[in-house]
């Protein structure tokens, strides 16, 4: 694949391919669509790829890698961002020694996700530079160009991708790129002790550094500009750029690709050569609120295009100022679970008893559908557990006894493991039954391997989380691990049974994802022996 | 410039292989030198739902996704799928569906999207070989023959109409 210089690759596809040539030390991330495949890329380029139990702990092994000067590229979906914004706000202040690359893989019109939110807004509240790809030559430049500024002005960098361009594959004549310089530690506590004293000083630094880098990206960032016969300008970045091209070939375009901090006066001296300038950008109006809050006179779309992707015919309708009602593309074909699937035997038997299911987010979301339609709540990864104690807390007791919180094995060791812990320090008087669902894979976004399967993310063996010593270190009354689909009948007496008994009860149901159940015992053979432990 | 640039869109459920096809597709397109952009939506298409796939061609293509109503090809793996998908078509557009095969039978039903690629590829102008090493490169070894089989049977369908 090396060889040729002229490849057809997806934005994920390509932005691994960059970090793999950067010599980037260490990739680490948390599986979520559309961001997976960058870091299973990198790991078959060679790389040194990792997934972490969420995407918090992720971003600070990428930190520490950065303290130590290595190359660092750090992944996840937008809502991973939420996760890991902790550090990610501090980070900002201590800046890093080698290279630090946050890709945030936003999902704008919600093909795999919960919400759209856009991730632009954090490079903003953050005060971290943010590049924006538009297709996977950009995804492989500015892959390479976030490292440079990275080690440059020693921050943290966003890589903010979307949907259509991680999974777009698009022509990519791979550049030659920097080489990394060797990891040692020095002491820098001023810099990487955020204590209030030093932390008022980084503050300080971290405006100016914007600054600086806002006076680069004027001079010579990574922005270009399209010029055409039509008296009409378009600031466009990401995406939207390529729809808002074919849309209007005639007009001119300034293109921008470091989108934060903005380059606010060659903004300035583009618009002044309009009489009319419009900001055509996906999701929130991120771009055109900064340059309207520098006395910029920019139009916007209307905020019905606030939702959902942007087209080319969109953008068309925007251009024409329609805001008339939008055909609704017929609905597909659902996806639905698996004929097979052990999450069914699970669903049907919460709906049988019928359960207020405070839910979760996986395969097994799909519980919501016909025909089971056991599924009340789901918000976030590993609400499933605190909202069903909010709702054991407060209902009237004969509804509170029917509550049931359903997570994945994944998202149990993402984010469900303090869950437990606070329903062991906090327990409902009518005690509290989580189903954990050990599919032994993460089933939703591919098949990804995480510490409860006892596989890394090449599929070798690493150490395994047993999920139920788990349950009951964090104090849970009665732990069982049983096989749902084995006897129905038994499972629906095991989970009613519990739900009686007024106690703080874990059952873990132990049964592989049908679609992964061959690799997993393909994998197991391979690895049988070489694993030391457990 | 989309003069110049031809738009499939190949559609189908969750397992049929529609992204495979459009692999396959977008290899070949690019194997002959074309500026080649391809889109779709991942995510939960593995579990039997609706997938579409959009491939586009030319000397410079822009967006990846075809717009709606500018399909030249629109390839339907799953004839239940025909209708929602129709509106990828342009007027006078081509679709392409199991019934293109016509009574030609073949090898096996899992090899639908590869046969349905040979129906268009009489309507493409892109060298045979550039098809063939394109599926080569995106099946596995043991699946090429069935595969390339199935590719021939299509063409010969496409011919005989
Ligand atoms: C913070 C965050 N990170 C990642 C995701 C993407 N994502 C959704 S569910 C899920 C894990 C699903 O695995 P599991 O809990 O094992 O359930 P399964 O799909 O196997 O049934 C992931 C990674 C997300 N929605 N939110
Ligand atoms: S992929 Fe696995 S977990 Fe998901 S629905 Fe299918 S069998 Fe169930």
């Amino acid at each position: 694949m090396e060889k040729t210089d002229r490849l057809l690759l997806s934005g994920n596809e390509a932005i691994a391919l960059a970090a793999s040539r950067l010599g980037v030390a260490l990739g680490t991330g948390y599986p979520g669509t559309p961001s997976t495949e960058i870091l299973e890329n990198f790991s078959r380029l060679g790389g040194r790829a990792q997934w972490a139990p969420n995407e918090k702990v992720a971003l600070e092994v990428g930190l520490g890698a950065a303290f130590a000067g290595a190359r660092a590229l750090v992944t996840m979906k937008h809502v991973g961002v939420n996760v890991a914004a902790d550090p990610l706000f501090t980070a900002a202040y201590t800046g890093v020694t080698g290279a630090l690359v946050l890709v945030s893989a936003d999902d704008p019109g919600m093909a795999s996700s919960q919400n759209e939110q856009d991730n632009r807004r954090y490079a903003v509240a953050a005060g971290i530079p943010m590049l924006e790809p538009s297709d996977s030559q950009e995804a492989y430049d500015y892959t390479a160009l976030a490292v440079e500024m990275s080690e440059r002005w020693r921050t943290v960098v966003m890589l903010r991708v979307t949907t259509r361009v991680c999974h777009s594959k698009t022509t990519v004549r791979p550049g030659p790129v920097s080489a990394p310089a060797a990891p040692s530690f020095y002491r820098d506590v001023k810099s990487r002790v955020m204590v209030p004293g030093y932390a008022r000083r980084a503050h300080v630094r971290l405006r100016d550094r914007l600054d600086d880098i806002e006076a680069w990206n004027n001079a010579e960032g990574p922005n270009r500009t399209d010029w055409g016969p039509v008296e009409f300008g378009i600031i466009a970045s990401g995406i939207s750029y390529v729809h808002a091209r074919e849309a209007m070939p005639t007009a001119n375009v300034l293109k921008l690709g470091l989108t934060y901090p903005l380059p606010m006066e060659t903004i300035r001296e583009f618009v002044a050569k309009f009489k009319r300038t419009i900001v055509l950008e996906e999701g929130d109006p991120v771009l055109a609120e900064a340059i309207r809050a520098a006395g910029i006179r920019v139009e916007s779309k209307p905020p019905m295009y606030r939702f959902g992707e942007l087209t080319v015919a969109r953008i068309r309708r925007i251009l024409d100022g329609d805001t008339s009602p939008e055909a609704a593309p017929p609905p597909g074909k659902p996806p639905q679970l698996c004929q097979g699937c052990p999450h069914r035997t699970v669903f049907q038997t919460l709906h049988d008893l019928d359960c207020i299911v405070a839910g979760d987010i996986g395969c097994y979301t799909l519980g919501v559908l016909p025909p089971f339609e056991a599924m009340d709540t789901c918000v976030c990864m590993g609400a499933s557990i605190g909202v069903g104690l909010g709702l054991r807390h407060t209902l009237p007791e004969a509804e509170a006894r029917r509550v049931v919180s359903v997570i994945g094995d994944s998202t149990f060791v993402h984010s469900g493991i303090t869950g437990l812990v606070e329903m062991a320090y906090n327990p409902p008087v009518s005690g509290h039954v989580v189903l954990i669902l050990d599919n032994g894979t993460t089933a939703m976004t591919g098949l990804q391997e995480h510490p409860g399967t006892g596989r890394r993310l090449d599929h070798g063996a690493g150490r395994r989380l047993v999920l139920e010593d788990v349950a009951r270190a964090a104090g849970a009354d009665f732990v069982t691990v049983t096989d749902p689909t084995a006897d129905l009948e038994a499972f629906k007496t095991l989970v009613a049974e519990r739900l009686a008994a007024g106690v703080l009860s874990v059952i873990v149901c132990r049964r592989p994802c049908l679609l992964a159940a061959r690799q997993i015992r393909q994998f197991s053979q391979e690895t049988e022996g070489t694993a030391g432990h457990e | 410039m989309s003069e110049n640039v031809t738009n499939v869109v190949i559609a189908g459920l969750g397992g049929q292989g529609v992204l495979k096809a459009s692999d396959i597709l977008a290899d070949a397109a690019f194997a002959c030198g074309y500026d080649v952009k391809k889109s779709e939506i991942h995510g939960m298409s593995q579990r039997g739902g609706s997938v579409t796939s959009d491939v586009r061609f030319g000397p410079q293509v822009l967006s990846p996704m075809v717009p709606d109503g500018s399909a030249d090809f629109l390839v339907v793996l799953a004839e239940e799928e025909t209708e929602s998908a129709r509106r990828h078509l342009r007027p006078g557009g081509v679709l392409i569906g199991p019934q293109s095969l016509g009574a030609s039978s073949l090898p096996n039903r899992r090899s639908l999207n590869v046969a349905l690629l040979g129906v268009l590829s009489v309507r493409l102008d892109l060298a045979v070989t550039a098809w063939h090493d394109a599926i080569r490169a995106n099946l596995a070894e043991k699946l090429h023959e069935t595969n390339l089989e199935a590719f021939a049977a299509g063409r010969r369908a496409a011919r005989a109409k």
